[in-house]
């Protein structure tokens, strides 16, 4: 493992994407931040621009006005960069798939940007803190790995 | 000389959580106008319920807004239960009212944590969003679930409470009372708050009604309107609760009658527990007969409105939503034009936007060149210096 994977393990730094959330993933995320989970104690703090990302944290089904905007955060983020898909609508629309203002989910939108993007599904409708947290614990695996 | 300047807001910063467009016109440090683009998150929900059957719907609602998940299928539950002609039982109004408040007080103490923020008190910001943390956990041991509860269904509610878990949420919300009143207390009291909320963002008792602004929007205006008392559901009618409003018009009104509402909110849900009766929880609804009506509820940023008509099938034919910030946006016409732009971050703020609920946005740019001058970061962190600087002077 490079010296330069190691330091990333110790400060993730996350740009949370909301590309058409009812908010309540949205919440949560905001929620890791606070006291009770306080996820600044292990390095990750939420950052301003994809650009110093290591971690796209994306809530939401990925509407179509939202999809060209996500796939362009997509490519500013300074690679590797892990993406969360956050909640149900993240990972597979949800309830929304037959909606008609969809986009493609959002794996797919970034995998056509980038076919070997790092993608982490974090199932829920909303996930809990905990189950976030021990995504990005499963991320530091796959860095692991680089 | 006039030299216009465009800047936009959104749609993707790191503060707000969700999608959201301004574009504020500004002339040197006034805003002269403001304008809204909106679809980011459009989901499509009113067309999605027709495909799905009136017991599903309510799952369907309940995502239009996580924060008011509460309200939307109630709202749309008292709709169809006025199609069926459907007698809800005690139980389940009472049921209702406490999920209800539960959400109102969790609604409010996030706000209140990210007006904080965006003034630059990261302080409130950090213990707002701790002592809302144990209101989670009363939902969690009422519903099952920290924000989407999944709680109203057609004729009544879906899950009973047993009187331990109704203890458990009489003692939640009895220990949040405290901190609350210590909240409030800390900005009722705070000189720097006062300079930076008092005179801002005013909203007249004119404008707000002409604007049919809702809510604590409207109730910081001086407009007592609060459909709890005014059309009661659920059990409001039968609890002694008051409805709390300020005559400014400010950002202080409205950021005070949310902590005094929440404080109240606490008490409703003292009063339910004690006075819950027995019984059933649920009238078995049949069929829905043809037929139209609305429900509507107050949501804690106002009311929120729903109309649904059923033609007999199992499928309603058509479902209107309209959420309270759809009223409660359009009043930034009236309430951020001739305000600094240091200003402008906590009045967008002040009425609580939820845009999965409305589906808008906002932004600013240079209007010859077209070039972004701010981003909203760069809002909040020149609201952030208006605050040191007050506080250095205070």
């Amino acid at each position: 493992m490079a010296v330069k994977h190691w330091a990333l393990k110790k400060s993730l730094w996350v740009y949370h994407v909301n590309t058409g959330a009812c908010n309540n993933c949205d919440i949560e995320v905001l929620d890791l931040l606070t006291p009770r989970f306080d996820i600044e104690r292990f390095g990750m703090i939420l950052v301003g621009s994809p650009r110093h990302a290591d971690v796209l944290a994306v809530t939401g089904t990925c509407t179509r006005q939202a999809m060209p905007r996500l796939q362009e955060l997509y490519r500013q983020a300074a690679k590797p960069v892990v993406v969360l898909a956050i909640g149900s609508c993240a990972g597979a629309q949800g309830i929304f798939t037959e909606a008609y203002h969809m986009g493609s989910p959002v794996d797919e939108t970034i995998r056509a940007v980038d076919p070997n993007a790092i993608i982490a599904y974090v199932p829920g409708c909303p996930p809990k803190p905990e189950a976030m947290i021990a995504a990005v614990v499963k991320a530091w695996d796959v860095i692991d790995t680089l | 000389m006039s030299h216009k300047t465009m800047i936009n807001i959104g749609p993707f910063h790191p503060l707000q959580e969700e999608a959201e467009f301004f574009q504020l016109y500004v002339d040197g440090e006034r805003v002269v106008d403001v304008d809204v683009r909106i679809s980011y998150n459009h989901r499509g929900i009113e067309k999605l319920d027709e495909s799905k059957t009136f017991d599903q719907v309510p799952f369907v609602v309940e995502r239009v807004c996580g924060i008011c998940s509460a309200s939307h299928p109630l709202a749309y539950v008292q709709a169809v239960e006025d199609i069926a002609h459907v007698q809800v039982p005690e139980r389940a109004l009472y049921l209702r009212t406490i999920v209800n408040e539960l959400e109102r007080i969790h609604s409010h103490l996030l706000w209140v944590g990210l007006a904080g923020h965006f003034l630059g008190y990261n302080t409130v910001f950090m213990w707002a969003w701790k002592y809302r943390e144990p209101i989670l956990d009363a939902l969690e041991v009422a519903t099952g679930s920290r924000v989407n509860y999944a709680n109203c269904k057609i004729g009544g509610v879906r899950r009973d409470m047993t009187d331990e878990q109704l203890k458990e949420i009489d003692r939640l919300a009895t220990e949040s009372y405290g901190p609350v009143e210590m909240l409030t207390k800390a900005v009722i009291d705070d000189p720097v708050l006062h300079a930076r909320l008092k005179n801002v963002g005013v909203l007249s008792k004119a404008d707000a009604r002409a604007y049919g602004a809702t809510g604590p929007t409207g109730r910081g205006s001086g407009l007592p309107i609060d459909v709890r008392r005014d059309d009661p559901y659920a059990a409001y009618d039968r609890i002694d609760w008051q409805v709390h409003y300020e005559e400014s018009g400010d950002v202080f009104a409205k950021a005070k009658v949310r902590l005094l509402e929440t404080l109240e909110a606490v008490k409703i849900i003292q009063r339910a527990v004690r006075a819950i009766p027995g019984g059933e929880i649920d009238a078995k609804v049949q069929n829905i007969p043809p037929g139209e009506a609305v429900g509507h509820v107050e949501a804690p940023r106002g009311e929120t409105f729903h109309y649904v008509r059923s033609d007999g099938s199992n499928y309603p034919v058509r479902h209107k939503v309209r959420a309270p910030s759809f009223n409660n946006i359009p009043t930034f016409k009236a309430s951020c034009i001739g305000q600094e732009i240091a200003d402008v971050a906590i009045t967008l703020a002040s009425v609580d936007p939820c845009y999965s609920c409305t589906e808008r946005m906002c932004a600013a740019v240079d209007a010859e060149s077209g070039r972004r001058m701010f981003d909203f970061a760069q809002l909040v962190k020149l609201s952030q210096e208006k605050t040191q600087r007050l506080r250095r002077q205070l």
